[in-house]
């Protein structure tokens, strides 16, 4: 029969839609439940008590709540890449077609292998692996450790790539609400009649809190009644934004606060388009904490059985899901509220064998056998509670039959969030629990029960309350009239643990921790409660300790002799419950993780069937194969020797470009540069080497001298951002008396090399005006016009070693001037080269970039010493001049080419004498960049080299150590200029 | 003459519609940014007065005959103006406003995308951290999308402004694309 323990509709009116009806499967097998459902609710009513094992003993367990504090009932949801572990059956929304499995058993359920660690408790306390396990020690790795993390997970996962999608996005309100009981509702009421803007939060899909899981009334209505008409009203107001499904994961600096919405999670897949769900970051004048309270157990032997879960749960169960867990259900409290939940029960006519109530006096429940200053002593049933045994105040110990047990040991409130920020939650002997201290998140005030307010009046009111004095500091007025509630008084007698008998009670039921596991720990003196935590991983488990925590510390205490609040707590950190990766990941994931940036030639090196490289976010033509080449090093080759030989063309655009302007230019570039730039005659550029603040070389590039006040800066690609963000940092505070403007026109142009014999024929082509040599010399610089009249800058610079000019025209004319340049180029068989081809003929030149610009490298060690001036201050200039930085045998640039011109070398590779042994103090130094050079015929490298520009000539070799095993090959050290080291052609 | 593309990669800009949302690239509005030289602020402000330029409070944009502004940052502008009539606009503004100012020509380093909708904030709550629905029209901010820097600017309730890096002209349009279509 379907749904056997739902309470019939005489009876109960919960919160379900019983019209509809919802099928779905647990471990293969089909069920059915209703809308309004959790699956937890819905395996309850067709009597699934057993829902899981636990983390290290393989127990049997089944829910121990109804909220987002569960520690037993995790299980998997759906199948197939969408597969989830972990998840809390007693949150998982009900919808047709879910699909949910057991977890962390084999091979069934009912029957899991692994139960044998259950016999083998004893050598499974607390910290067994930090004794155990330490011999032989090679066996930790490779055999304990993988069979004791395959023995103790969790869920699995599906291993497949995640199909949904997830959002992200920020919100601002006036007040947030975290929590949507009746202190937050009241809060909500008040503060958006008031016209505050209000964001109201709440992790169910069903907001109301604890008023949708109990019976009393809040004015004339019940309290679910009551919550439906405010929802209503709330949802009316244009300032208002209700957000259920969304958990406040944390409290971070100035009002933010971190939530997910989960969207789609209450479908079997999100709609198209949609995110399954979304991270907001909430930015808050003022944050309400409204987030409830937590009921606690109380720990005795075998309190872990499925059926034995927290009294009101039992009663949520019941009121607002209709569900009766078991047929004779018995109650074990500390306080009153445990006895609401007998009263409930037996309204809805469920048999309530016994009340055990550890205080003894006051009045006895009418109707019901109410046996004060008992304890419940043991439990019996392997798969489902079968029986329990009590400790009569004669000390006498019966056994009652009871196939549920309800146990509330008090309320913890909720102060979580209170305490990211460090502030200590403080004791309160009254209510028997930790509520919010001071010194918490600025602006964020806790209400209702997460204050300790536990009765429904006390919460409506301190939300009213507390919206109120939040209006008043906005400037508004706010004013409000309470509903009739109930307001009755907190009655407990705090009990942590039964002291009896010498099995397990277990506080942490995730993570196995039980009283012994404390007691075992205080034994071996970890008495702080942070190293009794860590020890005995109480807490640790997915559910961060909610339930088990304030047990943990309290017994911690016992033994210790002390207080609870001079024991104090562990530290709350986010976030309050776990989040999705997914989620964290938003939008940025695969192709998609950032942004891409495309040069002005992108769309034509598509169309030639380009090979791209990612720098930083540019893809940029890595080289362009041609029909018949099969290799790479075809293209590439191909690409420099066509360069070398007549004309190449580069894509030179993702080069930063810097527009400095200001009557001071010069004298702030003469601080910011090593050399000169002041005395750069207009119309013409300058090679610049920037320095740190330690000396190092920060950055290189051209300098064009446009106009008196105005000039060009060029930087590398990797390092426009940072010398952007580096000038400004100079221009705003080292010298903001200076007259300088700065803004970047990276993206604005489209800048083309053009280098090679034939460079200046093909540009010619194009140029409106004369660029011959006595026209335009080398580094030479200007606004001209190509194309009969759009205008245009041209560089006579060069990166290749060749005759070379980079020419630039506004970016939208940038797709058709690389068509343009290559069209002029057909006659002289020119070409269009990559990223490549322009590290071949860098290196050939031996002109530094990404390999030798490392940060670790002055400007000596790159043969460029004499570029930093005495003559004037600038950035790094007097630590570059530090003793230790210019010693006779530091490092210094050099050119390696393999003895055996056939002979391979690497990049990386350290230099070591010929008959040096291959030992780290023998090292020379390292090879910085290497490529093969058509134009010499072998490989090549740039290296630095200890005393290098001592050593040309000689033989070395080059070893790599990386790799399946070590390539030693001889070398000769050369200049690091391999082609037209006077320059000749860059200057024809 | 050589052809011009857009920044979307067209020979023409294009127009997306998602729902009651509308994306338009802007092709045919020119940029440049002007600076006030160090102690110029007088002469600046009486040449651009001169020149028809609606010089914008910080965090606004204002709209003029010939030339429109939004503020970029303490004593900084990006001025618009028809690209038909002022291709060149930093020559033509650096003539106006003389050695007051810096004018550096900036139309084709960003993509513009006037973004339309009746609702814009389910969009906009999603990309950007701005709390654009309680600003008022003429707001002018730099914020964030998709790890892109960004000028918004709110012309109206149902209408802004986005000016994005030109070369990730289409990522950022993507980031668009994608969340409009997560909120249909």
């Amino acid at each position: 029969m379907s749904q056997v323990n739902r309470i019939s509709a005489s009876l109960s009116n919960p919160q379900i839609d019983r019209v509809k009806t919802l099928n779905f499967t647990f471990d293969g097998k089909a069920f059915t439940g209703h809308p309004g459902d959790t699956l937890a609710s819905a395996l309850l009513a067709n009597n699934v008590q057993l829902m899981g094992r636990s983390f290290k003993y393989h127990r049997p367990r089944g829910p121990l709540s109804a909220g987002s504090e569960e520690p037993n009932a995790l299980v998997e949801l759906r199948s197939g890449a969408r597969q989830e572990p972990n998840t809390r059956a007693t949150t998982a929304e009900l919808f047709e077609g879910l699909e949910a499995r057991s977890q962390n058993r084999w091979p069934s359920l009912t029957f899991d292998a692994l139960a044998i660690n259950d016999k083998l408790n004893a050598f499974f306390a607390a910290g067994f692996y930090y004794k155990t396990f330490m011999w032989p020690a090679a066996f930790w790795e490779k055999i304990y450790e993988p069979i004791i993390r395959r023995a103790a997970g969790l869920g699995s996962m599906s291993r497949l790539e995640d199909p949904d999608e997830y959002d992200k996005g920020f919100l601002h309100c006036d007040l947030l609400i975290i929590g949507a009981g009746p202190a937050g509702l009241m809060a909500a009421l008040t503060a958006g009649r008031a016209g505050l803007r209000v964001i109201l939060a709440d992790e169910d899909f069903r907001m109301g809190g604890r008023l949708n899981a109990e019976t009393y009334t809040v004015g004339d209505q019940t309290g679910a009644d009551w919550t439906v008409g405010t929802v209503a009203e709330l949802s009316s107001l244009p300032n208002i934004r209700l957000m259920p499904r969304t958990t406040i994961l944390g409290a971070f600096d100035h009002g933010i606060y971190s939530a997910v919405e989960r969207v789609s999670d209450h479908l079997v897949k999100p709609l198209a388009g949609k995110p399954r769900q979304t991270l907001w970051r909430i930015y808050s004048a003022h944050a309400m904490l409204a987030g409830g309270a937590t009921e606690r157990p109380i720990a005795f032997e075998n309190n872990d059985r499925p059926c034995i879960m927290l009294a009101a749960s039992l009663r949520t169960y019941a009121n607002r899901w209709g569900v009766s867990v078991g047929d004779r259900v018995a109650i074990f409290t500390n306080n009153d509220d445990g006895l609401r939940t007998a009263t409930d029960l037996q309204a809805k006519g469920v048999d309530v064998v016994a009340v055990i109530d550890n205080r003894k006096g006051g009045a006895l429940l009418p109707g019901i056998r109410h046996l004060q200053g008992a304890e419940v002593v043991d439990t019996q049933g392997r798969l489902g509670l079968k029986s329990i045994m009590i400790r009569k105040p004669d000390g006498k110990i019966e056994t009652i039959e009871a196939t549920a047990l309800g146990v509330s040991g008090g309320w913890n409130p909720n102060v979580n969030i209170t305490s990211h920020h460090r502030s200590k939650p403080q004791w309160r002997d009254d209510i028997a629990a930790f509520v919010p201290g001071t010194g918490g998140p600025q602006n964020l005030v806790a209400v209702g029960a997460a204050a300790g307010d536990f009765s429904t009046h006390a919460a409506l009111k301190s939300g009213a309350e507390a919206a109120q004095k939040i209006a008043k500091a906005l400037g508004k007025k706010a004013s409000f009239t309470l509903p009739l509630a109930e307001d009755a008084p907190i009655a407990i007698a705090p009990l942590w643990h039964v002291q009896s008998g010498k099995g397990r009670a277990w506080i942490d039921q995730q993570n196995d921790v039980t009283v012994k596991d404390i007691k075992l720990a205080h034994q071996e003196n970890f008495t702080s409660v942070e190293h009794m935590k860590r020890y005995t991983t109480l807490g640790m488990a997915t559910d961060q300790g909610k339930t088990s925590s304030v047990i943990g510390l309290a017994i911690m205490a016992e033994l210790a002799g002390q207080t609870i609040p001079e024991t104090g707590t562990t530290i709350y950190r986010p976030p309050y419950t776990p989040v999705a990766i997914g989620a964290l990941g938003g939008r940025s994931r695969g192709k998609k993780f950032k942004p891409f940036r495309l040069t002005p030639s992108h769309k034509w090196a598509t169309e030639q069937g380009a090979i791209f490289v990612e720098v930083g976010n540019w893809l940029r033509t890595q080289w362009i194969p041609r029909a018949g080449e099969t290799t790479w090093r075809q293209s590439v080759d191909r690409e420099v020797l066509q360069t070398r030989n007549s004309a190449g063309i580069c894509d030179v655009t993702t080069l930063g470009k810097i527009d400095i302007q200001g009557t001071d230019v010069g004298l702030f570039l003469d601080r910011i540069y090593a050399n000169t730039f002041s005395t750069l005659a207009i119309g013409k550029c300058r090679y610049g080497l920037m320095l740190r603040e330690d000396g190092m070389v920060f950055d290189d590039g051209t300098t064009a001298r446009m106009g008196e006040f105005e000039y060009v800066m060029t930087t590398t690609t990797a390092n426009a951002l940072t010398v952007f963000r580096h000038l400004e940092y100079c221009r705003q505070c080292l010298w903001p008396d200076l007259d300088v403007q700065l803004i970047s026109t990276t993206e604005a142009w489209a800048q083309y090399s053009v280098a090679g014999p034939n460079a200046r024929k093909l540009l010619q082509k194009i140029v409106d005006q004369d660029i011959s040599d006595a026209a335009f010399p080398y580094m030479g610089a200007g606004n001209i016009t190509v194309c009969g009249g759009l205008r245009a800058r041209l560089f006579r610079i060069s990166f290749s070693g060749e005759l070379a000019y980079e020419i630039a025209v506004p970016t939208r004319y940038g797709d058709a001037m690389i068509r343009r340049l290559v069209e002029a180029g057909a006659e002289f068989d020119a070409v269009v080269y990559g990223t490549e081809a322009l590290g071949v003929m860098r290196i050939e030149k031996g002109h530094v970039a990404g390999g030798e610009l490392n940060g670790q490298s002055s400007a000596l060690n790159m043969g460029l010493g004499k570029m930093v001036s005495k003559k004037k201050d600038s950035i790094g200039m007097a630590m570059s001049q530090r003793e230790g930085m210019n010693v006779a045998n530091g490092y210094r640039l050099v050119g390696v080419k393999p003895v055996d011109p056939a002979q391979k070398i690497t990049a990386g590779s350290h230099f070591l004498e010929i008959d040096a042994e291959n030992t780290a103090a023998n090292d020379g130094g390292w090879l910085t960049s290497k490529v093969f050079s058509p134009h010499i015929g072998c490989d090549i490298a740039l290296g630095y080299l200890k005393a290098g520009d001592q050593k040309i000539g000689q033989k070395m070799r080059v070893v790599n150590f990386l790799g399946s095993g070590v390539v030693d090959t001889e070398v000769e050290i050369v200049s690091p200029h391999f082609f037209d080291p006077e320059g000749a052609r860059l200057r024809a | 003459m050589l052809n011009a593309l857009t920044a979307l990669g067209h020979d023409a800009p294009k127009t997306i519609t998602i729902g009651d949302l509308t994306i338009t690239e802007r092709f045919d509005v020119a940029l440049a940014s002007v600076a006030v030289r160090r102690g110029r602020d007088k002469d600046f402000a009486r040449q651009a007065k001169a020149a028809g330029l609606p010089l914008s409070r910080a965090s606004t944009a204002e709209t003029g005959q010939v030339y429109s502004t939004f503020w970029m940052t303490p004593e900084m502008w990006m001025v618009e103006a028809s690209f038909a009539t002022h291709e060149d606009i930093a020559a033509i503004l650096k003539i106006a406003l003389g050695d007051a100012a810096s004018v550096t020509e900036q139309t084709d380093a960003w993509v513009r995308f006037d973004v339309t909708a009746p609702n814009l904030t389910p969009l906009l709550e999603r990309l950007s951290n701005v709390d654009l629905a309680t600003k008022p029209a003429g707001f002018a901010s730099r914020t964030a999308i998709d790890h892109l820097g960004v000028y918004m600017i709110k012309q109206s309730a149902t209408e802004i402004t986005l000016y994005g890096p030109r070369a990730s002209a289409q990522s950022l349009l993507h980031a668009l694309e994608v969340t409009a279509n997560s909120i249909l």
